[in-house]
C-alpha cells in the first residue's frame, strides 16, 4: 500500500460565472521516501491538488469525488477532526510566498514554538530548543537571534527556509512544497533544492514537489506528474517523463525550453493560448493546441493508458501507435 | 543575431544612487549602480542577469535617463546624451518594455490606444488614417490581428498582452529596447513564442536589445553577449558561450552552476557550487569586492580594494582579484 493514494480527485469551485472544475478525476499513489513532482501550466490545477489533500480549499471548494487515502485511512468526507491531525502531524505544505504563510507581528520564535507547542507534547523550554534546533537543521545562520527576529526582517531566502523549518516541526511523512523557490533566485534557489533533498534523506519523509521548473524536477523527483487543464495527461519516472514523453504537451513542453540544441535557432513553442476552464472542449483538453491532434482528438477525451510499468499517458498519438503497430502492416497493403 | 562590431551605445562609469532615509534627519546613498561602464553594439542582444536587486533595472531605467544618473555618461550612436535635445532624440530611439504584462497597461485603454500613445505624444501624425494604418502595422509585427484594436487590454492573456506592449515600444522606430524580463510573468508554454517574436522582430527591423532576465537558459539563447551583476557592480562581460562554458568570476561560476538543467542525468551528476550565506544589504555593501563575504576565494586583498573590470582575454571582462589563483 501507497503513503497516499489519490484515486479520482475531483474538486470544482463554484463561481458566479458556473463551475470550474479546477481538478478532473486524478488519480496517483505516493511512495514512501519519494520525491513526486507536479509540472504543469499555470492553472492546472497544481495547487488545487495540494489544498485538496490538505482540505485547505476556498469557501466555493469542494471535493465533488473520488478518494484520498493516507496510509490507508480515507480523508475524503473524514471530517474537520481528522484533518486537523493530518495537517498537524502528518501532512504540512510550504506555500509559494512565505510572507502570505508567516504572520508579520509575531517574531519568528514565537511562531515556531507555537506550531512545536500545537503538534508535539513538547512544553515551551523544550519547544524552543527545537525550534532552534530547526533552524540549524535549515542553515539559517545566528538561529538565536533569528528567533527574535520579525519575518520582514529577513531575506526571502531565509524566510523561506524558516517556513521549511515550520513544516518540518511536525515531523511530517509528507511534505508538500508548493512552488518553494519560485520567488528565489538561482543560487538561492540551488541551496533549498539541497536542504530538502538532504532533509528527505536525513528524515524520511515523502515531498511533493510543485513547480513549473522542470530543471527543478530533474534535480530532485523520482516521480512525476504532468497536468493539463485539470487532468493527468502523463506520469512516469522523471527518466520516462524526460527521456521517452509520450504525450503531446510534455513534449511540446520539453521541446520549447532553451538547450544547447537551440542555440543560434528559433525556439519550438506550444501554440495558441491557454484553455479557459469554463469552455472545456470535449476531447482531449490539450486537443486546440496540439500539432498532432487527429478527428478523435477533437471529439473523445481519451483514457490514460500504460506505455510501460512506469509510464502512463493520455494520448490518442499512443492508440494510434499501437493500432498501427499490430495492424501495421494490413493497413498499408489495403494502401491506406 | 548579427556580429557588427559598431557601437549603439556606451556607458561610461555610470552611477545611481537613492536617498535612503535612516532616521529625521540623516539618510544614505543606497548604491544601486555603481561605477558600472560596457558597450552594446548596433545589432546585438546584450543579455543582463544578476541576483534580484543587484541593479539591472536600474541599470535600464539609469540608461535610458527615466532616473537622473547620480554620475558617469551615456553615449548614442557616439553622441553624448547631455542636453535636453539631446534626450528627446534619444527618447525617440530608446525604450523599454516591461517585466509585468498585468499592470503595465491600463485595462481601461484600447489596445489602439495604448499602441497609438506614443505616436500622440510625438505628434507624429496629423492624419488619423495614416495613425491608424501604423497601429495596425504595428499589431502585425508582433502577430496582433486587426479585429483587436478596438478591444480593451483586460480582455487577454499575458502573452498577448506582452504582444500589446512590445507593439507600443516599437511604435516610434526605436533603435534599441531595454527589455527588462519581458517573458518572467508568462507562462512557460507562452515564453518560447514571446522570446521567439523578440529574434524576428530583431531581425526585421535591425533592433538592439538590453535584454534583462533571472532564466539563464533564455537569457544564453537569446543574448549575443551576457554580462553579470552583483550588488551594483558588474563583475563578468563576455560572449554568451564564453560565459557559460568559461566563467571566470566566482560568483558567475556559481551562478551558472546553479541554473537547474531540465535533463535527469545531466542534473544528477552536476557540480553545483554552492553558496553560503545570503547577499548583503546595497546599504552596507562589503569594503572591497562586493562578492567576497560569499567567495570562496577571498583573501585579504579582496576586503582592501574593488578589483578592477578589465578586459582578460578579447572581450572577456572580469572584475576580481585572484583571478590567476582561481586559473
Ligand atoms: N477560489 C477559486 N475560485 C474559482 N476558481 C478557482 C479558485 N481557486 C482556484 N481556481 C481555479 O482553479 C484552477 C486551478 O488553479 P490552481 O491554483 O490549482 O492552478 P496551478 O496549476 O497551481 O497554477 P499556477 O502554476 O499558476 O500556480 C484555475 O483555473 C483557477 O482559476
Ligand atoms: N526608486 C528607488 N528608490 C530607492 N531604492 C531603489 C529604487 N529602485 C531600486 N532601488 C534599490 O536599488 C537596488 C537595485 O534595484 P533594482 O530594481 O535595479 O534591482 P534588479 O536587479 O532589477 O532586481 P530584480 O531582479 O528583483 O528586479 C535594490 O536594492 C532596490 O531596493
Ligand atoms: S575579488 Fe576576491 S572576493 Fe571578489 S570575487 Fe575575486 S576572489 Fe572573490
Ligand atoms: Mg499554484
Ligand atoms: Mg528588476
Amino acid at each position: 500500500m501507497a503513503l497516499l493514494e489519490v484515486r479520482n480527485l475531483r474538486t470544482s469551485f463554484f463561481t458566479a460565472a458556473g463551475e470550474v472544475k479546477a481538478v478532473n478525476g486524478i488519480s496517483f499513489d505516493l511512495e514512501r521516501h519519494k520525491v513526486l513532482g507536479i509540472v504543469g501550466e499555470s492553472g492546472s490545477g497544481k495547487s488545487v491538488t495540494a489544498y485538496s489533500i490538505m482540505q485547505i480549499l476556498d469557501a466555493n471548494g469542494k471535493i465533488t469525488g473520488g478518494s484520498i487515502k493516507l496510509d490507508g485511512q480515507e480523508l475524503v468526507g473524514a471530517g474537520e477532526k481528522v484533518m486537523k491531525t493530518v495537517r498537524g502531524n502528518k501532512v504540512s505544505i510550504i506555500f509559494q510566498d512565505p510572507m502570505t504563510s508567516l504572520n508579520p507581528t509575531y517574531t519568528i520564535g514565537h511562531q515556531l514554538i507555537e506550531a512545536i507547542t500545537l503538534h508535539t507534547d513538547r512544553d515551551k523550554k523544550q519547544a524552543r530548543d527545537r525550534g532552534i534546533e530547526l533552524l540549524k537543521l535549515v542553515n539559517v545562520n545566528e538561529p538565536e537571534k533569528r528567533m527574535k527576529q520579525y519575518p520582514f526582517e529577513l531575506s526571502g531566502g531565509m524566510r523561506q527556509r524558516v517556513m521549511i523549518a515550520m513544516a518540518l516541526s511536525c515531523e511530517p511523512d509528507i511534505l508538500i512544497a508548493d512552488e518553494p523557490t519560485t520567488a528565489l533566485d538561482v543560487t538561492i534557489q540551488a541551496q533549498i533544492l539541497e536542504l530538502m533533498k538532504s532533509l528527505q534523506d536525513q528524515l524520511g519523509m515523502a515531498i511533493i514537489m510543485i513547480t513549473h521548473d522542470l530543471g527543478v524536477v530533474a534535480q530532485l523527483c523520482d516521480e512525476v506528474i504532468v497536468m493539463y487543464a485539470g487532468s493527468i495527461c502523463e506520469q512516469g519516472t522523471a527518466d520516462e517523463i524526460f527521456y521517452h514523453p509520450h504525450h503531446s504537451y510534455t513534449k511540446g513542453l520539453l521541446r520549447s525550453i532553451p538547450s544547447a540544441e537551440t542555440d543560434g535557432k528559433k525556439l519550438q513553442p506550444i501554440t495558441g493560448t491557454p484553455i479557459d476552464l469554463l469552455n472545456m472542449p470535449k476531447g482531449c483538453p490539450f486537443a486546440p493546441r496540439c500539432e498532432d491532434a487527429m478527428h478523435i482528438c477533437i471529439n473523445e477525451p481519451c483514457e490514460r493508458m500504460d506505455i510501460n510499468e512506469n509510464h502512463k499517458a493520455a494520448c490518442w498519438m499512443n492508440v494510434k501507435a499501437l493500432l498501427t503497430e499490430e495492424k501495421g502492416g494490413a493497413l498499408h497493403e489495403t494502401g491506406n | 543575431m548579427k556580429q557588427e562590431t559598431d557601437v549603439l551605445l556606451r556607458v561610461e562609469h555610470l552611477k545611481e544612487y537613492f536617498d535612503i532615509s535612516t532616521g529625521f534627519f540623516s539618510s544614505k546613498p543606497l548604491k544601486a549602480v555603481d561605477d558600472v561602464s560596457f558597450e552594446i553594439r548596433r545589432g546585438e542582444t546584450l543579455g543582463l542577469v544578476g541576483e534580484s536587486g543587484c541593479g539591472k533595472t536600474t541599470v535600464g531605467r539609469t540608461i535610458l535617463h527615466l532616473y537622473k544618473p547620480t554620475g558617469g555618461k551615456v553615449f548614442f550612436e557616439g553622441k553624448e546624451i547631455a542636453s535636453k535635445e539631446d534626450l528627446l532624440n534619444f527618447r525617440k530611439k530608446a525604450t523599454m518594455v516591461f517585466q509585468d504584462p498585468y499592470s503595465s497597461l491600463n485595462p481601461r485603454m484600447t489596445v489602439s490606444d495604448i499602441i497609438g500613445e506614443p505616436l500622440d505624444i510625438h505628434k507624429v501624425y496629423q492624419d488619423k488614417k495614416e495613425r491608424m494604418d501604423r497601429i495596425l502595422e504595428l499589431m502585425g509585427h508582433v502577430g496582433l490581428n486587426s479585429e483587436h484594436a478596438a478591444r480593451y487590454a483586460h480582455e487577454f492573456s499575458g502573452g498577448q498582452r506582452q504582444r500589446i506592449g512590445i507593439a507600443r515600444a516599437l511604435a516610434l522606430n526605436p533603435a534599441f529596447i531595454v527589455c527588462d524580463e519581458p517573458v518572467s510573468a508568462l507562462d512557460v508554454s507562452i515564453q518560447a513564442q514571446v522570446i521567439n517574436m523578440f529574434d524576428e522582430l530583431q531581425d526585421k527591423l535591425g533592433l538592439t536589445y538590453l535584454f534583462i532576465a533571472h532564466d539563464l537558459l533564455i537569457v544564453k539563447h537569446i543574448s549575443d553577449r551576457i554580462a553579470v551583476m552583483y550588488l551594483g557592480k558588474m563583475v563578468e562581460l563576455a560572449d554568451a558561450d564564453e560565459i557559460y562554458n568559461h566563467p571566470l568570476h566566482p560568483y558567475t561560476q556559481s551562478l551558472i552552476s546553479a541554473v537547474p538543467v531540465p535533463d535527469p542525468k545531466i542534473a544528477r551528476a552536476n557540480q553545483r557550487i554552492a553558496l553560503s550565506g545570503d547577499i548583503p544589504s546595497p546599504l552596507n555593501a562589503p569594503s572591497g569586492c562586493p562578492f567576497r563575504t560569499r567567495c570562496r576565494y577571498a583573501s585579504e586583498v579582496c576586503a582592501e580594494s574593488m578589483p578592477e573590470f578589465k578586459e582578460v582575454s578579447a572581450g572577456h571582462f572580469v572584475a576580481c582579484h585572484r583571478l590567476a589563483e582561481i586559473g
